[in-house]
């Protein structure tokens, strides 16, 4: 083709558009497919545990979404105990990770010396690569017996005396449960709301921060009075990303959360999460049964809570997008 | 608190004033920074811990057996063969089919739907792929693949790998094509080459390393995927290269041992988790030495 362009500069100059035109066309369309597929998947996504859901749906109505009654024998299904472990153990890690993920920004922005900020980085990072089963594994063998023998106890004789919140603090402690799942989920999702902050930390115009500096201000008063207002809403989408990967994280939980159909007020009883519930009762349902339906229903109100998160997160993070 | 600062309100002209102000400002300071110091610690010791954890553990149960012997019943000496190979061949094939299409989709987003209204929409969709739960698509492909081809089977795992990976090489080959200074396409453009040539031959070639390194972070998300899997390859304890069977997994084989109440396949977990890990921290440190050094 290189040869025909040669040949006939001047005298035909539509004949090599042509001749390329095709091969655009091709190409241009082959991206374009691809770019359809992945809209398919997501809608494929919605579609298929939406249908496979139905059943369970048309069975139960809507109390599905707040009855906590799992009982396979006489195949009465609800949702109710674990959208309320979903939710609360994803905010619970919330809690925990978003003030220790502000403190690694933090120190890699502006404390550490520059040549610790790369090696420091990248361990932190490496937190969001080591595979969940693996969480999971750490978590039940170590971290659940020191939750057991030393945190939890501790905990209960601190504060669960107290009124109103000590009921938060008691019961037997199993080592397992709503509050060791929230501390895994807490280091598992520290990464990416750290690595979050620190970028759109590092946006922040210098001058910004030098006429702050220029006044008279400490660095913990540039970082509230000048990083943090500047940036809130990126964190806050930061934050959004975190909870959206907290919410569906599936393996980590399933290890350390005690799996018992069962709201319980204390933080140290066992519970279960939409996920550990598909990956733990999933085995046991048979192909076209009400409890298959039910998990696939759980599965759809899963992906529903996730997309608004995740969607959430984006729409705020657009910004830090664009620029 | 509010009652102490008023002071600085007005202009201070008590030194006293002014120098107890000064050093509860420095005290918050220095307490925030130990905070954070202290935070990050806390973060490199939960790693550490890990990392710690999963080596005396899993060098413990390593030993020849583990890469020679497939999977047997508790109290036999057995090993990881299948669940090694089934892994491999699951993560190689995902990563195959993944690829392509996900460069597709990413170089339409950076070199064909720049301020389009469409590209804007895959764009946000493959984003919401990209942190959806994988324990979602594990339960797409089984009502897709595996319910209506009647079984579990290793191309049900590789298809749930695959839409995993696709996103991941989205994301990185549309942020790596977009660094391609807009010059040399002009300067492409100008010799008279037809755009997909500019794409394949200029564009691809410099955005290739950092393409590449979002390809192995991709692989080392799907090797240590294990919801997805429970739903479509399903596992499997004896030897299998069959796609259209159920097919073991490194994972899998780590979250069933590891529940076990068997003390010879907990320690096989362990070898396993160690392996997996290893495999997968090795994989990310190359792939962000090799966007280092591309810069």
């Amino acid at each position: 083709m290189s040869q025909a362009t040669t040949m006939t500069t001047g005298a035909r100059p539509a004949a090599p558009r042509r001749a390329g035109s095709l091969g655009d066309a091709v190409f241009a369309g082959a991206c374009q497919a691809a770019g359809a597929f992945v809209l398919l998947l997501l809608g494929g996504i919605i579609v298929e545990l939406f249908i496979g859901g139905l059943p369970a749906f048309r069975a139960f109505g809507l109390p599905f979404l707040w009855s906590t009654e799992w009982d396979p024998v006489s195949e009465v299904f609800g949702a109710g105990v674990s959208i309320y472990g979903t939710i609360v153990t994803a905010v619970l890690a919330i809690i925990f990770a978003v003030p220790l993920a502000f403190g690694v920004a933090f120190t890699l922005t502006e404390l550490a010396p520059p040549w610790l900020r790369r090696p420091v980085g990248t361990a932190v990072e490496l937190l969001a690569a080591v595979p969940s089963i693996i969480y999971g594994m750490w978590g039940f063998f170590l971290i659940a017996p020191l939750m057991a023998q030393y945190v939890q106890p501790t905990l209960i004789d601190s504060l669960g005396e107290l009124p109103g919140i000590g009921a938060l603090f008691q019961g037997p402690p199993f080592g397992t449960g709503i509050l060791t799942a929230a501390l895994i989920l807490a280091i598992m999702i520290l990464p990416f709301i750290a690595a979050t902050m620190r970028d759109v930390f590092e946006q922040v115009p210098p001058v910004f921060k030098e006429s702050a500096y220029g006044l008279g201000c400490t660095t913990w008063e540039v970082m509230r009075g000048v990083v943090l207002p500047y940036t809130r809403i990126s964190v806050a989408g930061g934050v959004m990303l975190g909870l959206g990967r907290a919410l569906g994280e599936t393996m980590a939980v399933t290890f350390v959360i005690g799996n018992a159909n069962r709201i319980t007020t204390t933080l140290f009883g066992p519970g279960n999460t939409i996920a550990s519930v598909v990956a733990l009762e999933f085995g046991e349902s048979e192909t076209g049964s009400l409890k298959l339906s039910s998990l696939l229903a759980l599965g759809f109100i899963l992906f529903v809570i996730s997309f608004v998160v995740l969607a959430t997160s984006r729409y705020l993070l657009r910004s830090r997008l664009k620029g | 608190m509010s009652a102490t600062t008023q002071p600085a309100l007005t202009p201070v002209k008590d030194n006293k004033v002014a120098a107890r102000l000064g050093s509860r400002r420095r005290r918050t300071d220095v307490i925030i920074r130990m905070l954070s110091l202290a935070a990050t610690a806390v973060g490199l010791v939960f790693l550490a811990s890990i990392l710690i954890t999963l080596f005396v553990k899993g060098f413990g149960a390593m030993n020849l057996a583990v890469f020679t012997e497939v999977t047997k019943p508790p109290g036999s000496e057995g090993g990881l063969l299948n669940a090694i190979v089934g892994s491999l061949i699951q993560v190689a094939l995902a990563t195959l089919i993944g690829t392509p299409i996900g460069m597709l989709v990413g170089t339409y987003l950076a070199e064909y739907a720049r301020g389009s209204r469409f590209g804007d929409v895959v764009r946000f969709v493959s984003d919401i792929l990209l942190s959806a739960p994988s324990i979602l698509i594990g339960l797409f492909v089984y009502q897709l693949l595996v319910l209506p081809f009647g079984g579990f089977s290793g191309w049900a795992g590789v298809a749930a790998l695959a839409i995993i990976i696709i996103p991941i090489v989205v994301r990185t080959t549309e942020d790596m094509l977009s660094l391609v200074p807009n010059t040399l396409r002009e300067a492409v453009i100008g010799l008279g080459a037809p755009k997909w040539k500019m794409i394949v031959l200029v564009s691809w070639r410099s955005a290739i390393s950092g393409i590449i390194t979002g390809v192995l972070l991709g692989i080392a998300r799907i090797a240590g995927e294990t919801a997805p899997l429970l739903f479509t390859s399903l596992g499997n304890n004896a030897w299998s290269t069959n796609l259209s069977a159920p097919m073991p997994s490194l994972p899998i084989t780590i979250y069933s041992y590891a529940g076990s109440p068997f003390q010879d396949w907990i320690e096989l977990a362990w070898a396993g988790a160690l392996l997996i890990t290893l495999a997968v921290l090795l994989l990310n440190i190359g792939a962000r030495s090799l966007l280092g050094r591309g810069k």
